[in-house]
């Protein structure tokens, strides 16, 4: 039986510091579909409830919720979820495409996530011009 | 030569099972969202009364219902793999995943207060 010759594992440079790799769009978006996640977990979930419960408990109470979201402090939490709801959507949607084999290439990926950044910060600035 | 190669150590074979139902759950959130929309739309927004009455709606009861269970599914998915990923530490994560438990089980509580409560 010949010798099988072993490949030499070469220490090889390890550099993963996350914030110095230019990440490409799609990791971009893929993170901030993480992250916008998190941010709905965290506070979209409760605040939701919250904010449901309270409109619809009585017209006061409705009256003390809109004025309360009429705070820029709450206004600012509302624009924050609006942004964490839309990215995480059409991140969503893209990855529902991506599933059944549409756009999967390099060039029509990096296109939609584009389209995914800008088209979920438009539509948050439509929010905010809503909001103010 | 290994002939019967055994993944069972390495996979707990939910990992179908949450793809799927992560999608399935993103769709009925979906379809709600564009339902919630429509109806915002449909009466030009909301006072207390138009508010109140489309909640009055038995069918709408059920949907939203329907769309808080998806979306509690959906996150405890997705926190679960974030907490898989990032907290490494065994105990840490099940305390962690343990106490998200506990949170969605309270808002599933809270949801059902909210429209079934009076």
């Amino acid at each position: 039986m010949a010798a099988i010759e072993r490949p030499v594992i070469k220490p090889r440079p390890v550099y993963l510091n996350l914030f110095e790799i230019r990440q490409p769009l799609p990791a971009i978006v893929s993170i901030l579909h993480r992250i916008s996640g998190a941010l709905l977990f965290v506070v979209g979930i409760p605040v939701v409830l919250w904010g449901v419960q309270r409109s619809l408990a009585s017209p006061e109470t409705f009256a003390q919720w809109k004025s309360t979201m009429s705070e820029p402090l709450w206004k600012f939490v509302a624009l924050a979820l609006a942004w964490g709801y839309l990215h995480h959507l059409l991140a969503g949607l893209r990855h529902l495409a991506l599933d059944v084999h549409v756009g999967v290439d390099l060039e029509p990926a990096r296109r939609s996530s584009a389209v995914v950044l800008i088209l979920s910060l438009l539509l948050t600035v439509l929010v905010a011009v809503r909001l103010w | 030569m290994v002939t019967n190669v055994s993944y069972e150590a390495v996979s707990a074979h939910y990992g179908w099972r949450d793809w799927l139902s992560q999608r399935l759950t993103a769709v009925v959130m979906l379809l709600y969202t564009l339902l919630v929309f429509g109806i915002v739309l449909w009466h030009g927004g909301l006072d207390y009364t138009v508010w109140k009455s489309v909640f009055a709606n038995p069918a709408f009861k059920l949907a939203t219902f329907l769309f808080m269970i998806a979306m509690f599914f959906h996150a405890w998915v997705g926190v679960r793999n974030i907490a898989m990923d990032y907290v490494k530490p065994t105990g840490w994560r099940l305390t962690l995943q343990f106490i998200v438990i506990c949170v969605l089980i309270a808002y599933t509580g809270w949801t059902i207060q909210i429209l079934w409560g009076g």
